[in-house]
């Protein structure tokens, strides 16, 4: 009962003890979505030059938290990538 | 079924096919289209490109848009159609009527906020923001 409290994190060292790796805070102007800028209201799914800058080598979706575009776009964005799949114009995955 | 709907058909050929057997093959899939009551509202040949992955082991495909006006009945015939034919290596249907009404009423909605307020000021609201936003992890 009475074991080892020195082996257990209550965690009140933490707030002291920084040792986890924590570089210095990037300042970074909030990216403003590109969509909501240029008022596109459609995403065609034949767009593939602009959907490519979308679509990292990888082949994968790039998360909104990267690019900055706005839930409803990401959306319109997302489905538009995922049909552009189906027909071959953009990869399901590369390597 | 009764209301009209907007389709965007999409169907890659193979590629080995000449330029008038598709022609010919894109005139066949109007006629089936025509024939069950649905309207070509546009064609686009939007020809031979390479394909992002391999389908039957084809790596090009010439790519063929069409627009049909209809109920839906002749996309079935269509699709029904397309899926034994082997010219043909990918369809797709897409729905676009639904897609474009929701475009419009954003734009309208839009249209209706620009002219109750002016742009200028949400714009300096907007500004601050995001100024707010940064100074805080800063501190």
């Amino acid at each position: 009962m009475s074991s080892n409290y020195e082996d257990r994190d209550f965690g009140f060292e933490r707030e002291y003890d920084r040792t986890m790796p924590r570089g210095p805070r990037r300042m970074q102007r909030r990216k403003m979505c590109r969509f909501c800028i240029e008022k596109v209201d459609l995403i065609d799914f034949k767009d593939v030059k602009l959907l490519q800058s979308y679509v990292p080598e990888r082949g994968k979706i790039l998360p909104r938290r990267i690019s900055g575009v706005c839930a409803a776009h990401q959306r319109m964005l997302a489905e538009a990538i995922k049909r552009a799949r189906n027909i071959a114009l953009l990869p399901y995955a590369a390597d | 079924m009764a209301d009209k709907r907007t389709y965007e058909v999409i169907f890659i050929v193979d590629p080995d096919t000449a330029d008038n057997e598709v022609m010919q093959l894109s005139e066949g899939v109007q006629k089936i289209i025509t024939g069950q009551g649905g309207n070509i509202t546009k064609t686009e040949m939007m020809g031979k490109r390479q394909l992002a992955y391999e389908i039957n082991h084809k790596k090009n495909g010439t790519y063929v848009l069409l627009e049909v006006e209809g109920s839906g009945a002749e996309i079935a015939e269509v699709e029904r159609r397309m899926r034994v034919n082997d010219q043909i290596l990918r369809y797709m249907t897409i729905r676009v009527d639904e897609m474009r009404r929701r475009a419009d009423k954003l734009k309208g909605r839009r249209a209706r906020k620009a002219a109750k307020q002016p742009a200028t000021g949400k714009a300096k609201k907007a500004e601050a923001q995001s100024e707010a936003e940064e100074e805080e992890p800063a501190a």
